[in-house]
C-alpha cells in the first residue's frame, strides 16, 4: 500500500505543529521519520490516524485521497499505529484487546472468545511473535505488550505500520528482535513507518529516512548510510556535539551508603530487593536498567517518598531511613524528580516560587510566617539567568515553559542549594539536545564540586556518556556493578537479566 | 567479561500482612465475650423459621440464651483461627470472615432475643425488601462507574423513580404503569448527568451533587403544590400485589423469602442476571468497560468514547429510577419527601464494596439490607440496646464494610476522569 501524505499542515492556537508537511511511503520499504521530542512527528502520525484532523492538505492511499474522521476510517483503510503508550486495556486479556472494537460476535452480541484467540494464534504463527492469547495485559513485560499491539493491528488486516518511538521502553536485545520482525513485516510487503529521535537504530533498519524539525520536512530521501553526526545536526539544525566532556575523577570518601534495602508494593512484591550499593563523593554513579525494574521506587526510598521500604540508609554519618522527605533534603540532597511535571514543579506557581519551593517557609524566604516576595524574585531572576531559563522574567507560570526550561528550573532550586548528594532521575527524558548538553555539563559539575551523584538513567548514550560506574537494575535486583569501559552488548545482556560471574 | 544466562523474574513477596487475621480474632474474642456476658444465665430464646405454607413445616428453635451465645461465639472464633492458615497461603478470606459475621450475629441475637421470639425468616425476607432499592441503585452504580462516569446521582434518581412511579399509578390507576414510567423518570436524570459529565466535561461529583439538590427540590416542591393538596388524585396509588411463584415458593425458608414477592423483586433478579452476563459476556459489555478502564485505548480502535458513556448513564438512570418505584409501588404506596433517605449513597457503598462487580454489588446491598432489617425488628422485639444505636447500625455496617474488609479495592481506571480528545 503506498501512503501518500500532502502538504499537511495542523496548528494548535498559534503553535504551528505541522507545516505543509508532504512525504510518500512505499509498500516493502522501512521508512523512518526521524525528529526531536516536540518536532511534530506525532502530530503528524496522529492526523493520518484520524485521531487529529488537519487544518491543511491530503491523505492519499494508492492514489485515492481519503479523509478520516476517526481511527476506525485510518483502520478501515489498512492503516495499523503501534502508539508510543500502548493502547491496551491493562485488565483485559489478550484476546480481548486485539478483539476491542472489531469483535466477532454470536447472537445477542455475546462474545465468541474463541474466534478471537483464534484470530491471535493465526497472526503469531505467521509472523512469528509468540503471545499467549489468554494472558492478562498487565502481567506482561512491556516488550510483549508491544507484540500485542503489532497483532493487534496485524488481525485488521493493516498494511502499512506506523511504529511511534516504539524502542524507548526496550532492552537493546528487545529493540534486536523488535527491528527484525519489522523487516520481517516488510519483506511480506508492509509499508513500515518507523517514527524515532534515535540515530542508531535509524541507520540500523531505516531503508530510508526523512528528517522534520520544527514541524517543516528539513531533508528528505537521506540514506541511511548518513553518519550518526550528520544526522543528528540535521534534526536540531546546528552542529552537536555528541561527547560530554569529562574531567579525570577523583572520588572521596562515600556519602550514600544503601544496605539491604527492600522497598514492596501494594501486593506485597518485592520491587527492589535486597540492594546494597555506596556513592562516593565526586562520582556519579548511573544506575541503568529497563523502565520498571525498581529504579524509580530504589529513587522513591532513598529521600523518603515510599512508605513500604526496609533496609539501612546512611547519609555520610547519619541514619536517613524512615525519616521524613523535608529531613533528608534538608541534610543535602538535591532530588530531581523523574516527572518533572507533577513531581517537580507547580505548574501554575511562578518560576520564582518554583525555585524556593523546598524552603520556602525558612530564612531568608519568609521570616515568621511571612514571605519576603522581593527576595524570592530576585533570586529567581537571578536563578534564570544563571540557568539560562529561556523565559521572559521570573514571574511567569512554570506550566507555560518548554521541557528543557522546566527541567534548567529544577536543576535550579537543587542546585542552589549546598548538597552532599545529587539524585537525578531521567534528568534528560523529553528534552531536546541542547537543553540535554546543558544538563549533563550541570550534572558533571556537580560531580567537580565534589558531590556525590546519582543518574538513573535508561539511556544507555547517557548512560555512557556521564557514569564513572554504572549500577544494572533487574526485576528489582542489581545485575551487575561495571565500569563505563563495558560493551554495549554486554550492558545490554546485564539489563536483560543476565548477572556477572 | 563472562555472563550467565538471564534468570526469569519473579519478584520475592513480603510475608503476608496479619492485620485481617488479628483483626477478625480480635472481633471474635471482644464481641463472643460481650455477647456471652451480656446475655442471661435463665432465660431462652427462640428462633422461629416459619413463615408462610411451605412443605415442611420447620419446628421453632428453643435454646438457653447464653449457652447460644457461648456456642455462636465459639464457632466465630473457630472462623477467626481458619482465617490465619488461609491468610499465610494468600487465599481468599471471604468465606471464613462470612462465617466470622454470620456466627456474631447469631451469639448477638442469642443475647438481645432473650425471653422474645426472634423470626429468622421474617428478618431475611425484611432484609431482602430493604436491600431492593439498593441493589437497582448499585447496579446502576456499576453500569455508570465501568463506563467512567462517577454516579453519586443515584439518589436523586432513585427519589425521582419513587416520585414520577407514584403520581402516574395514581392518575392513571394502575400500578404496573406507574412501574413503566419510573425508569423514564430516572433515565432523564440520568440524561442531565451524561450530558453534563460527557459533553461538557464538568466535574462528575459536583454535578451528580447538584442533581441530587435538583431531585429533592423538584420532587418536593410537586409534593407539595400537588400531592399534599390533593392527594386521592395524585398520591394514591395501589400498591403492586404480592405473586406467588408457584412451587418455588413452597421451599421451607426460601421460598417465602425469595419466591412470594411483588414483580420488582423479580426485575431485580433479572436486572442483575442481565447486568452481570451482558457487561463480561458481550460485546456491549467489552466496549463499555474498555472505555472506564482505558478511554484513549478505545478510542484508537473507533470506539466512541463519550456517546458509550452517554448511554451507560441514562440506562444506569432508568435502572436506578426503577428502583426508586420499590419506595411507592413496592411498599408503602404513597410518596413522601425525600423517602429515599440516604439510600442512592449506601448503594454506591454497595458498589465499592462489591468491587464494581454486580453479583459482588448485590452481596453488599443485602449486607446492608440486613444490618437496616436488623435494627427495625430489634427494636419491635424490644431489645436492651438504646434505639438511636440500633438506627446507627445500618451506617456503622456500611463504613465498617468499606473500611475494612475491602482490602485492595480498584476502581475502573478511568472512573470519574472526562475523556476529552487531544
Amino acid at each position: 500500500m503506498q501512503l501518500q501524505l500532502r502538504g499537511i499542515t495542523k496548528r494548535f492556537g498559534d503553535l504551528v505543529a505541522n507545516d505543509d508537511i508532504s512525504v510518500t511511503f512505499e509498500p516493502g520499504q522501512i521508512h523512518a521519520l526521524l525528529g526531536e521530542n516536540g518536532a511534530g512527528k506525532s502530530t503528524l502520525m496522529n492526523v493520518l490516524y484520524g485521531l487529529l484532523q488537519p487544518d491543511a492538505g491530503q491523505i492519499v492511499v494508492d492514489g485515492e485521497p481519503l479523509v478520516f474522521h476517526s481511527p476506525a476510517g485510518a483502520i478501515a483503510a489498512g492503516i495499523g499505529m503501534v502508539h508510543q503508550h500502548f493502547m491496551l486495556v491493562p485488565v483485559f486479556t489478550v484476546a480481548e484487546n486485539v478483539e476491542l472494537g472489531a469483535e466477532s460476535v454470536g447472537p445477542f452480541g455475546f462474545l465468541k472468545t474463541a474466534d478471537a484467540a483464534r484470530a491471535v494464534e493465526r497472526v503469531s504463527a505467521e509472523y512469528r511473535l509468540a503471545v499467549d492469547p489468554n494472558a492478562v495485559v498487565e502481567d506482561l513485560p512491556v516488550g510483549i505488550q508491544q507484540r500485542v499491539e503489532i497483532v493487534k493491528a496485524l488481525t485488521r488486516e493493516a498494511q502499512c505500520v506506523i511504529l511511534d518511538e516504539p524502542t524507548a521502553v526496550l532492552t537493546p536485545q528487545e529493540t534486536d528482535e523488535l527491528l527484525s520482525i519489522v523487516r520481517g513485516l516488510r519483506d511480506a510487503g508492509k509499508t513500515i513507518v518507523l517514527i524515532t529521535h534515535k540515530l542508531r537504530e535509524v541507520r540500523e533498519a531505516a531503508d530510508v529516512i526523512t528528517v522534520i524539525r520544527r514541524g517543516r520536512v528539513v531533508a528528505e530521501s537521506v540514506s541511511p548510510q548518513t553518519s550518526e553526526v550528520e544526522l543528528a545536526s540535521l534534526m536540531v539544525g546546528r552542529e552537536v556535539s555528541l561527547v560530554v566532556d569529562k574531567p579525570s575523577l577523583e572520588v572521596g570518601e562515600p556519602v550514600l551508603r544503601v544496605n539491604q534495602l527492600s522497598v514492596y508494593d501494594t501486593l506485597d512484591r518485592a520491587i527492589v530487593d535486597d540492594v546494597s550499593f555506596d556513592v562516593r563523593a565526586g562520582e556519579v554513579l548511573c544506575i541503568a536498567g529497563v523502565q520498571g525494574n525498581g529504579q524509580s521506587e530504589l529513587v522513591e526510598a532513598l529521600v523518603g517518598l515510599h512508605d513500604r521500604s526496609e533496609g539501612r540508609i546512611d547519609l555520610g554519618e547519619k541514619r536517613i531511613d524512615g525519616l521524613s522527605t523535608k529531613g533528608i533534603l534538608d541534610l543535602g540532597v538535591g532530588y530531581v524528580p523523574e516527572d518533572r511535571e507533577h513531581d517537580g514543579l507547580v505548574g501554575s506557581f511562578s518560576l520564582a516560587h518554583n525555585m524556593v519551593l523546598d524552603t520556602i517557609g525558612e530564612s531568608p524566604w519568609s521570616r515568621r510566617g511571612v514571605i519576603n516576595y522581593g527576595l524570592i524574585n530576585e533570586n529567581g531572576q537571578n536563578l534564570i539567568e544563571q540557568y539560562d531559563v529561556r523565559a521572559t522574567n521570573a514571574q511567569v507560570a512554570a506550566s507555560t515553559l518548554s521541557g528543557g526550561n522546566k527541567q534548567k528550573v529544577v536543576l535550579a532550586r537543587e542546585m542552589s542549594r549546598s548538597l552532599r548528594l545529587l539524585i537525578a532521575s531521567q534528568p534528560t527524558r523529553g528534552l531536546d539536545v541542547g537543553s540535554i548538553e546543558f544538563v549533563h555539563r550541570q550534572i558533571i559539575q556537580a560531580r567537580q564540586s565534589g558531590v556525590g551523584v546519582i543518574v538513573v538513567s535508561t539511556e544507555l548514550d547517557e548512560v555512557y556518556a556521564l557514569a564513572d560506574r554504572i549500577l544494572v537494575m533487574y526485576a528489582g535486583r542489581i545485575a551487575g556493578v561495571v565500569t563505563p569501559d563495558v560493551g554495549r552488548d554486554d550492558l545490554g545482556l546485564l539489563m536483560a537479566g543476565a548477572t556477572t560471574s | 567479561m563472562t555472563l550467565t544466562a538471564p534468570v526469569v523474574p519473579q519478584a520475592r513477596i513480603a510475608p503476608p500482612s496479619l492485620t485481617r487475621p488479628i483483626i477478625m480474632t480480635a472481633s471474635a474474642l471482644v464481641l463472643g465475650a460481650i455477647f456471652i456476658l451480656l446475655s442471661p444465665m435463665d432465660a431462652e430464646t427462640t428462633f422461629i423459621f416459619n413463615l408462610g405454607d411451605t412443605f415442611i413445616s420447620i419446628p421453632d428453635w428453643i435454646v438457653p440464651s447464653r449457652t447460644a451465645a457461648t456456642g455462636f461465639a465459639i464457632a466465630a472464633l473457630v472462623c477467626a483461627a481458619i482465617a490465619w492458615p488461609i491468610n499465610a497461603r494468600r487465599g481468599s478470606l471471604f468465606l471464613p470472615a462470612f462465617g466470622l459475621g454470620v456466627f456474631l450475629v447469631m451469639s448477638f441475637l442469642a443475647w438481645v432475643g432473650a425471653d422474645s421470639l426472634l423470626p429468622i425468616t421474617g428478618l431475611l425476607q425484611g432484609s431482602l425488601l430493604l436491600a431492593v432499592p439498593l441493589i437497582f441503585g448499585a447496579m446502576a452504580g456499576v453500569l455508570s462507574e465501568r463506563a467512567g462516569v462517577i454516579n453519586i446521582n443515584i439518589e436523586g434518581q432513585l427519589l425521582v423513580g419513587a416520585f414520577l412511579g407514584a403520581v402516574v399509578a395514581s392518575l392513571l390507576n394502575n400500578a404496573y404503569l406507574g412501574l413503566v414510567a419510573a425508569p423514564v423518570a430516572g433515565a432523564l436524570l440520568g440524561l442531565l448527568l451524561a450530558v453534563f459529565a460527557t459533553r461538557y466535561f464538568v466535574d462528575q461529583v459536583v454535578v451528580g451533587v447538584v442533581l441530587n439538590v435538583l431531585a429533592v427540590g423538584l420532587t418536593g416542591f410537586l409534593y407539595s403544590r400537588f400531592l399534599t393538596e390533593d392527594p386521592d388524585l395524585w398520591n394514591n396509588p395501589e400498591v403492586l400485589p404480592t405473586i406467588a411463584i408457584p412451587v418455588l415458593s413452597d421451599i421451607p425458608i426460601l421460598g417465602p423469602i425469595l419466591f412470594d414477592q411483588n414483580v420488582i423483586v423479580y426485575l431485580m433478579y433479572v436486572v442483575v442476571t442481565v447486568v452481570q452476563i451482558a457487561l463480561f459476556k458481550t460485546r456491549w459489555g467489552l466496549r463499555l468497560r474498555s472505555v472506564g478502564e482505558y478511554p484513549e485505548a478505545a478510542d484508537s480502535v473507533g470506539i466512541e468514547v463519550n456517546r458509550t458513556r452517554f448511554r451507560a448513564v441514562i440506562l444506569a438512570g432508568a435502572v436506578a429510577g426503577l428502583g426508586g418505584a420499590f419506595f411507592t409501588l413496592g411498599s408503602v404506596g404513597a410518596f413522601g419527601r425525600e423517602m429515599t433517605a440516604g439510600n442512592g449513597f449506601i448503594a454506591l457503598a454497595a458498589v465499592i464494596f462489591g468491587r464494581w462487580n454486580p453479583i459482588g454489588a448485590l452481596a453488599a446491598a443485602l449486607l446492608f439490607g440486613f444490618a437496616d432489617n436488623l435494627q427495625n425488628v430489634l427494636s419491635i422485639i424490644g431489645s436492651p440496646i438504646p434505639s438511636q444505636f440500633l438506627l446507627m447500625l445500618p451506617y456503622v455496617v456500611t463504613i465498617l464494610a468499606v473500611v475494612g474488609l475491602v482490602g485492595r479495592v480498584r476502581a475502573p481506571g478511568a472512573d470519574g476522569i472526562p475523556f476529552r480528545k487531544s
